[in-house]
């Protein structure tokens, strides 16, 4: 059960997609971002919808992995979508009672959820086909120039992947001592907050004093092996661009293009049907 | 008091790309009394098992029978299971939390509802039964050596007096002189009050001399059942799981391939001592 959220969601198999550099991927994530929020009519919904099916094909993590995240914001969407619909002012089109919905309403309504639905599906490729580790080198790297503004990249990207690493032994430990405990005749689950919170001790007491066996180890691993941050050190899986990479930006790229085109195309196309 | 599993089967993060069985369809009966022995390879599903037999692990599929009611009855006590079937995890030390040891041997009798002097009492009984030093009962529990807490958290199970006491791998990280103590207090203590108690390990060598039945774990199964000298008559196939019949069972199947009227079923030192000077007497 709580093992479930730790190793991210990182499926893992055997894919283009998967084979990619992470910035190429994270650049990707970002175009595609700023496209859902372009595009404004049938013909960029058709481009960007397009670019999802291919990655979702491209990516052979099965749907179910990715619409798994729109159910936490299923409510979230209903409510905003009800807002959309029935608060914006506009032409009537359908009344009940003191209920109007407007034809801007349904527009709204309709380009909010598809632009919701999109972000959560498209971002879950990115995290389900790319690991925490590969995440933060790409990030490390992309952000590298900042550097220059004296923010460490290195040393914050450092500590994301160790505190990474750490959440799946921390959850795993707190599973074991919550066994051990309830074989003991801890009960973790009965009582108000006050018997609750007492009934935590045992479990936080030996979770503390692990993390902090654990962090002194590895501080004292790292500096046995002359860690001394990012200063001209090198890396033993260097990022490097490959073949899927150059088709990635290109197809980024042409997706981009599209998005920007269906925007000006569609008016001038709706203006020679004379609509 | 017996426990029985039926068709027992569990996955580990179950419909999702980790998918792990940790058993499948095992199918045992442990008996009253018994001092029993379960060996297997590291991830064969050991300590999965044994986590099952208190409750604290549910099975994916199967049904478990403590004194004949399944224990996955709606309404069946699990935290009265909890404290007949007394468990033990692997490095226990890493679940003291209390200020002095003393105090936290008191938490599970506690828990179990009896008031601060019976707790006491059960507290001393038990630290004394592990040989715990009475000069430390007042520490910290995080000050002490590793055999000592390995000791004090033992204690800790033991003063909830289980009827059934599962050790997983209670001498993992001790050195010699350290495990035998463990292993010879707990004999000690299945001799005098005659409780089941079950004995997780990967060492053959160490189950051998204590243990009356081996079950022999593999791959989320169960291998081989049986009393030792049974066991280790399939030293050959022992070997493809990745563990090993203890050294006396490959001498004396080397002694009896090279002609000595030897029995090969000696499983201890002292068995095979008696087996070779018989043949010279
Ligand atoms: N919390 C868990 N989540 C997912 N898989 C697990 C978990 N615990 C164990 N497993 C897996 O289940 C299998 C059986 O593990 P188990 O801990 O029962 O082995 P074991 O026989 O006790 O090994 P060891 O001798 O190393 O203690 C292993 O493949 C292991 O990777
Ligand atoms: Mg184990």
């Amino acid at each position: 059960m709580l093992r479930d959220i730790t190793l991210g969601q990182y499926y893992p198999t055997d894919s283009h997609v998967h084979e990619m550099d992470p910035r190429t991927k994270l650049f990707g994530t970002l175009i595609y971002i700023i496209a859902l929020f372009l595009f404004n009519n049938v013909l960029g919904w058709l481009v960007v919808t397009g670019f999802l099916i291919l990655a979702i094909h491209t990516c052979k993590v099965p749907l179910s992995y990715m619409v798994k995240g729109l159910k936490a914001i299923v409510m979230l969407l209903l409510i905003a979508a009800a807002f959309n619909l029935f608060l914006t002012s506009g032409t009537p089109i359908f009344t009940i009672g003191p209920l109007s919905i407007s034809d801007v309403g349904l527009r709204n309504a309709g380009l909010m959820t598809i632009r919701m639905i999109y972000l959560i599906v498209g971002t879950s490729i990115m995290t389900l086909t790319t690991t925490p580790n590969q995440l933060t080198d790409g990030l490390e790297r992309s952000l590298h120039f900042l550097n220059r503004v004296h923010i460490p990249v290195h040393e914050i990207a450092m500590m994301m992947s160790i505190a990474l690493r750490f959440i799946p032994i921390l959850i795993e430990e707190t599973d074991k001592i919550m066994k051990a405990q309830m074989a003991r005749g801890a009960d973790f689950e009965s009582g108000g907050i006050i018997k609750r919170a007492k009934a935590m001790v045992p479990l936080l007491v030996p979770l503390f004093v692990s993390a902090f066996r654990r962090a002194n180890d590895l501080a004292l691993a790292m500096e046995a092996r002359c860690y001394h941050g990012g200063e001209g050190r090198t890396k033993m899986k260097p990022l490097q661009y490959h073949g899927v990479d150059r088709v990635g930006y290109l197809v980024i790229f042409i997706f981009l293009v599209l998005v920007i085109a269906s925007r000006i195309v569609y008016p001038m196309l709706m203006g020679l049907i004379g609509v | 008091m017996s426990i029985k599993l039926e068709n027992v089967t569990y996955q580990y993060s179950p419909d999702t790309a980790y998918a792990i069985t940790a058993l499948d369809h095992v199918n045992l009966e442990l008996r009253d009394g018994e001092f029993i022995g379960i060996i297997g390879h590291t991830g064969s599903g050991k300590s999965t098992l044994v986590q099952h037999l208190n409750g604290l692990l549910k099975a994916t599929e199967g049904v478990i029978y403590y004194n004949g009611q399944n224990i996955y009855d709606k309404d069946y006590d699990l935290k009265d299971l909890r404290t007949q079937v007394g468990m033990v995890f692997q490095y226990p030390e890493h679940q003291l939390f209390e200020t002095t040891v003393f105090e936290d041997v008191k938490f599970g009798p506690k828990n179990q509802g009896l008031d601060d002097k019976e707790a006491t009492l059960r507290a001393y009984e038990a630290l004394e039964k592990v040989h715990f030093p009475t000069d430390y009962f007042d520490q910290s529990p995080f000050d002490l050596s590793g055999g000592q807490k390995r000791r004090a958290a033992i204690a800790g199970v033991l003063a909830m007096k289980p009827a059934v006491l599962i050790l997983d791998e209670p001498t993992a990280g001790l050195d010699p002189k350290g495990r035998d103590e463990i292993l010879d207090m707990i004999a000690e203590m299945h001799k005098k009050s005659g409780n089941t108690v079950i004995l997780v390990s990967h060492s053959m060598e160490d189950v051998a001399n204590y243990v009356d039945r081996i079950i022999v774990m593999n791959d989320a199964r169960v291998a081989f059942d049986g009393a030792p000298k049974e066991v280790f008559r399939h030293y050959k196939e022992l070997e493809t799981m990745g563990l090993a019949a203890p050294e006396v069972t490959y001498i004396m199947q080397e002694l009896q391939a090279a002609g000595f009227p030897v029995s090969v079923d000696a499983t201890t030192i002292q068995e095979a001592k008696e087996e070779i000077l018989k043949v010279f007497r």
